[in-house]
């Protein structure tokens, strides 16, 4: 059963903010999805490889040629803020 | 003599030289302007698809080969989820429970004696991008004001070799590192330049009761790219943890910044939930798989790996351990050497040239050896000379500053600057009998019996001849004269 603490955990990890209540509904949601998933669990698996994908592909690889690149002021356009070059982000410190 | 062992792990990080980043086309470059190499994949833009770089996978096949791991038959790259300024897409490729290769074997050197340390895994990953933090001291985060991101190093294709805690000093993490660099750049797969931090690694170490089978608890050093400044940061953080144990306490599992200037060790702060990465598999790669056939093919192709040539050196060569670990060590000059060998000059001759005068040679121009103007065929011409008796060694010497200075030829620069060394008799002879005319005393005294008044007038004979004479030629033919 996840808890609300486990659901704060999650949402710092993401970076996002949660007020009390919408901590509170989050819980009672993600509850009912990982019931759902645990669905699952009653089925006899034993026989079936863990999947992570649907695609049977496998080595899906590329020569390692250089293809051109985007020319700065392309890549710099959806910067928020831009200095010398580079994408300027704030303080990582406090 | 230790109650306390100390205990070393070490997980190095390789950036490959290859031509294009491990997940897209963008070309894999240094020192060219900041973001001038990305594209909607290294820049994690959305709908982007990574597509993976068929030489990083036999680069780092290569790797996991030559450290004796066994290569998968399937792998697959997970992701790994935390958020930094460098890591566009809030999430690293890596691998995770099926990597690339596990279970290797590394075998080194520390003197005479032969350690080997387990690998765990070899696995595939990409860089993170490269962080210029302004403002404040220059170029140091605590301080800064904000920061800049130059996204050409990130996806950069990046290998990690997971070793064991199976090291058992300072000295021994450091000539592992040191041997393992020469394994890979042997490899042809990266250069590991260490200014640039193509070869980067964590260390993790605790102490135990000498004997002891548990480990204790360890701390981890992080993001090193300097040999000395591991030894240094090792040797600072033994007696820091004995210490601790010893008055009782416990070792907290910190992570440490390591400070070159005062030689100390300080922890990081501890960033929150630093270890939850919630891996999982990527969506947006399929699994690889390595056939038995390819892998066996990329494994007849691996050079000689430098232990085996060092272990060959001595055989072949008659060379000690010492200079079989200096010349076979890493592949440039291990060649370098066998051309020098191959040209015909005695083995020790050889040996002591390369690691003497051309190898300061290179230190002082910053060449990688077989680099610059004295090839191999070069110093040869100039080795014989000094075989053959023609060149003493203190002439060889001024000789090959000479060579490297005007970038000439040994034979013609002795004949420019008249170094040859003088062995014909009949010259001597004259010089001979000058000195001794000139030192009546002195002649008087030594046939009086004081013997060694013998090596004074080898001493004036020399001086007379500007060195160029040949000193054992000079003692033969003073003795005679002396005793006619």
């Amino acid at each position: 059963m996840i808890s609300q603490d486990d659901v704060r955990h999650v949402a710092r990890l993401a970076r996002l903010r949660l007020e009390a209540a919408d901590a509170e509904r989050m819980t009672a949601e993600l509850a009912r999805i990982l019931e759902h998933i645990d669905k699952i669990a009653e089925l006899d698996l034993a026989a079936v490889a863990p999947t992570a994908h649907v695609l049977a592909a496998v080595d899906v690889l590329r020569p390692d040629k250089p293809r051109p690149s985007l020319s700065r002021d392309e890549a710099l356009r959806n910067a928020p803020a831009v200095s010398d070059d580079c994408f300027r982000v704030p303080r990582m410190q406090s | 003599m230790s109650a306390w062992e100390p205990v070393i792990g070490l997980e190095v990080h390789v950036e490959l030289d290859t031509q294009t980043k491990m997940f897209c086309g963008c070309a894999v470059t240094k020192g060219d302007p900041p973001n001038t190499h990305t594209c909607p994949v290294c820049l994690a833009h959305p709908g982007a698809l990574p597509v993976v770089n068929e030489r990083a996978v036999e680069y780092a096949v290569r790797i996991a080969l030559a450290l004796g791991c066994t290569v998968r038959p399937r792998s697959v790259f997970h992701r790994k989820n935390y958020f930094y300024p460098d890591l566009p897409k809030a999430y690293q490729i890596s691998q995770y429970d099926e990597p690339l290769a596990v279970a290797g074997l590394f075998e080194y050197w520390v003197g005479e004696q032969k350690l080997s340390c387990r690998i765990n895994r070899v696995h595939m990953e990409e860089d993170a991008a490269k962080l210029i933090h302004a403002g404040g001291d220059a170029g140091r985060i605590a301080g800064s004001e904000y920061s800049m991101v130059d996204f050409n190093r990130g996806g950069t294709p990046l290998i990690e070799i997971v070793g064991e805690p199976d090291i058992p000093s300072p000295e021994a993490a450091r000539e592992f590192l040191q041997q393992l660099r020469n394994l890979v750049i042997g490899l042809g797969v990266s250069a590991c330049n260490m200014e640039e931090g193509q070869i980067r690694w964590d260390a993790n170490i605790s102490v135990r009761p000498a004997g002891a089978e548990r480990l204790g608890t360890r701390t981890e050093l992080k993001n090193m790219n300097s040999f000395r400044f591991l030894q240094q940061a090792l040797e600072s953080e033994l007696p820091r943890q004995i210490a601790v144990l010893e008055a009782g306490g416990a070792i907290g599992q910190v992570t440490l910044h390591f400070d070159p200037e005062s030689g100390t060790t300080t922890p990081l702060r501890s960033k929150e939930e630093a270890h939850d990465y919630r891996y999982f598999p990527e969506p947006d790669l399929v699994p690889l798989t390595a056939g038995e056939a390819w892998v066996d093919e990329v494994r007849r192709a691996l050079p000689e790996p430098p232990a085996a040539r060092v272990e060959r050196f001595m055989a072949q060569y008659g060379l000690s351990r010492y200079d079989a670990v200096v010349l076979g060590g890493g592949s440039a000059m291990a060649r370098f050497y066998e051309e020098l060998a191959a040209e015909g000059i005695d083995a020790k001759l050889a040996a002591n040239w390369a690691m003497g005068e051309y190898s300061a040679h290179l230190n002082a121009a910053g060449l990688e050896p077989g680099h610059g103007h004295v090839t191999a065929q070069r110093l040869a011409a100039l080795l014989r000379l000094v075989a053959g008796g023609e060149l003493s060694g203190t002439g060889a010497k001024q000789v090959f500053a000479l060579m490297v200075e005007e970038r000439g030829e040994a034979l013609d620069i002795v004949s420019r600057h008249d170094l040859g060394q003088v062995s014909d008799s009949a010259e001597l002879e004259t010089v001979v009998a000058a000195v001794l005319a000139e030192h009546p005393a002195q002649v008087e005294q030594f046939r009086a019996g004081k013997d060694q008044l013998a090596g004074f007038f080898v001493g004036q004979v020399m001086k007379a001849t500007q060195g160029k004479a040949n000193p054992q030629l000079v003692g033969e033919l003073v003795r005679a004269a002396l005793s006619g």
